[in-house]
């Protein structure tokens, strides 16, 4: 009864939020809302920008990708730096290359990969001043792109896409800056730590137990880390630790803000490509499929625990409970793992490595679906408008005629950059993985034996090439091989992504439109609907089945062995 | 490209000073205003409500079968086909038997956080008759201690009803 009430309530909250906020972006983003002009306007003025002049898809994607390597160095000089810098009552020493390379790397691509436990390496400056920073800049920069994208559909013969630092800057301050001021104070009223007043010692005379408990100015973050899809916690436990997400509330507020872009940006799409119509059906198909794998979830996670119950303990009411907690129940806590899986954020607030082999698999598949469900901020709309030009192209073949959509004419330039960025994230996730399990260094990783110790490794690149960051948290992950590969799969599924997104934003705004004609095939349907899911679970399905199979699959298969 | 990397310097020293310092400022201010307690971490005389501590039953109530060390959170992550986990509930289940409590999946499994402050009404109600003996104090007594402690579902439908650990065995020191 009690999920049933979440998800009708959750439901209503996101079709309003689906509603204005996507309304709202897209005032932002076609620089219709001015409000704060006396915070956009210095800012410009610093970084010698007119906020007028627009750029050419090039110089577009030189400025992501200049910000994004002066981003790298910034973080990856301040963590190495770290025991030298203020802000660090725990007196932590400088974290070392191979992982500030791999953090640096894993918050600047919004994946919040995390090889480390935050309360025992991150100072607080490190937390506030390199890696939250990197959680709205990254979310922006993701924004910016898919905005990008969506002019390159609306425009009509235009030479540019936009400008690269107004959208960055204007996603900031009239977005993310915004409401996380308001959901930060909410995580705190529940009780999220926000102090700076460092560690505190307590003795309990009851039990004798004395205690050092890590403090910090966590809520703060809590509230931009779910908002923009990052997932990167301050305690290693994450949205489990109470600290982050002291309860229920807090828990179901923080799957409403990091779905809250993702769903809203479709209906951004449809209003700046006029067609209310073509965003829907596009985000159709995304509540379809998150809709699926969060049934799946909660079917899965109600069954039993086979190692609880082989140990004696067959009565499971309430389903598996191992790595879960009980403020939040089972269905809130894979409900949670679900949403952050299939956004990029990846956050958790239960065991992902100690659920049943089905919910493995969901929250595994979810992510190896391309994340379009709805995906990360920005990057799941521009990566599933490449999986729709797919679609048209394909449709396009069965008819024989030049596909179209939107208007435009879709070729071949336009289809092979979105192969490109369709499938690049499966050959860096399925090569990465088989290094790894040829080699020593990889295979020392994992926790479990048998199938859910290659799922352990399998998990862990898909995670990192998707830039979702969530982890079967077995894997000891810390070591020179994960760090290095992570940080190359991280920025791979980033950059190999949002270029060609860039690249055909500039192709398709140089062209006009063609007319429709009665040989048209419509994109706003239900049928179009139909074919993007198809194309979506076949392209899924095809590179990912070998794979799962050696892993969840085996394992739910082989249901009376244990490893 | 110069001219974008100068910006990229630019923006970068902007957005930590916006964001990575003034933002955390303001909402720790804003939280010391108005939710003190909360966002000094919940502190009560004993240890924070919102972190999980070891008690030895069958004197008090215990909670998750977790480490509860929080300077390293997280969770054992066993996998459920794991022999090595299996073990470790089976020597879990005989502990909880021999205090004269019958075993619940919350008692014997560990949490997310690893230092999961609660337990649910039922695993506090399944050490009631253990803990009531131990102490000298009648049944009822202790059920109705627990009671009192239960808080219920947020809003009537998000999350479990829960007891905290911590809060439950202060009522109980209490009552000496």
């Amino acid at each position: 009864m009690n999920l049933t009430w979440t998800l009708v309530i959750f439901a209503v909250v996101m079709i309003l939020i689906w509603r204005f906020l996507g309304s709202y972006l897209a005032a932002v983003y076609e620089g219709r809302v001015r409000y704060l002009r006396f915070v956009e306007g210095p800012i410009y003025r610093l970084i010698g920008v007119d906020p007028e002049v627009e750029q050419s898809w090039q110089r577009y994607a030189g400025s992501v990708i200049s910000y994004s390597a002066v981003a790298i160095l910034v973080v990856y000089g301040m963590l190495r730096l770290q025991g030298s810098l203020p802000l660090n009552p725990q007196h932590l020493g400088a974290v070392g290359p191979a992982l500030s390379w791999n953090t640096a790397i894993s918050f600047l691509t919004n994946t919040n990969w995390q090889a480390y436990s935050g309360e025992s390496t991150m100072s607080y400056l490190s937390q506030m001043g390199a890696l939250a920073v990197q959680n709205f800049a990254s979310a922006s920069v993701g924004i910016a792109v898919a905005i990008a994208l969506v002019r390159g559909f609306a425009r009509r013969g235009s030479p540019t896409i936009g400008n690269f630092w107004v959208d960055l800057v204007r996603g900031v301050v009239y977005v993310l800056l915004p409401i996380s001021l308001v959901a930060a104070v909410i995580f705190i009223g529940q009780g999220a730590i926000q102090t700076f007043a460092g560690p505190v010692t307590i003795h309990d005379a009851l039990n004798h137990v004395t205690q050092v408990i890590p403090r910090g100015p966590f809520g703060s973050q809590e509230a931009i880390k779910q908002l923009g899809t990052n997932g990167g916690g301050t305690y290693n436990a994450n949205g489990a630790t109470p600290f982050e997400n002291p309860t229920a509330f807090t828990n179901f507020l923080s799957i409403v803000l990091l779905l809250a872009i993702p769903f809203a940006l479709t209906y951004t799409f449809g209003k700046m490509v006029g067609s209310f119509r073509q965003g829907v059906s596009v985000v159709a198909a995304m509540i379809i499929l998150f809709g699926a794998w969060v049934a799946m979830g909660e079917i899965a996670e109600h069954g039993t625990n086979p190692a609880i119950a082989k140990a004696g303990l067959t009565f499971q009411p309430g389903g598996n409970v191992e790595g879960k907690e009980v403020r939040f129940g089972v269905s809130d806590s894979i409900f949670y793992n679900v949403a952050s899986t299939q956004t990029s954020t990846g956050s958790v607030d239960a065991a992902n490595d100690s659920l049943t082999p089905i919910g493995g698999f969901t929250v595994l598949t979810g992510m190896m679906l391309g994340e379009v469900s709805p995906g990360g901020t920005g990057s799941g709309l521009y990566t599933i408008l490449l999986f729709a030009i797919i679609t048209v192209f394909i449709g396009g073949l069965m008819v024989g005629r030049t596909p179209e959509f939107l208007g435009k004419k879709i070729q071949s330039k336009e289809v092979k950059l979105a192969a490109l960025g369709v499938l690049i994230m499966p050959i860096v996730v399925l090569m990465l993985t088989g290094i790894a399990v040829s080699i020593h260094a990889g295979r020392v990783g994992p926790l479990n034996h048998g199938p859910h110790g290659f799922t352990e490794i399998l998990y862990a690149f898909t995670s990192m090439a998707n830039n979702n960051g969530s982890a079967f948290a077995g894997l000891n992950a810390n070591t020179a091989f994960y760090n290095v590969a992570g940080g190359i799969a991280m920025l791979l599924g980033r950059f190999v992504v949002m270029i060609p997104c860039l690249a055909m934003a500039g192709v398709l705004a140089a062209k006009q439109a063609v007319p429709a004609s009665v040989g048209t095939f419509k994109t706003d349907t239900p049928m179009f609907t139909g074919l993007l899911l198809g194309v979506i679970l076949i392209v899924g399905a095809l590179t990912f089945f070998p794979a799962v199979s050696l892993g969840p699959i085996v394992e739910q298969l082989l249901s009376r062995k244990f490893f | 490209m110069l001219v974008q990397i100068r910006r990229a310097v630019v923006i970068s020293v902007i957005f930590f000073l916006l964001l990575g310092l003034a933002y955390p400022a303001v909402e720790t201010l804003v939280g010391n205003v108005f939710f003190s307690h909360q966002a000094g971490g919940s502190l009560t005389a004993n240890g924070s409500t919102l972190v999980g501590q070891q008690w030895t039953g069958p004197k008090w109530f215990q909670g998750r079968d977790d480490p509860d060390n929080p300077g390293a959170t997280g969770s054992a992550n066993w996998g459920p086909r794991s022999e090595a986990f299996v073990k470790i509930l089976e020597a879990r289940i005989y502990l909880l038997r021999s205090e004269g409590i019958t075993p619940t999946a919350d008692l014997v499994t560990g949490s997310g956080s690893g230092v999961d402050p609660d337990i649910s009404p039922a695993d506090a109600y399944a050490q009631a008759a253990a803990v009531a003996k131990a102490n000298g104090l009648s049944h009822g007594v202790v059920r109705r201690l627990i009671a009192s402690q239960v808080v219920g579902s947020q809003f009537g439908f998000l999350g479990n009803s829960y007891v905290n650990v911590l809060q439950l065995n202060e009522a109980l020191a209490r009552l000496h």
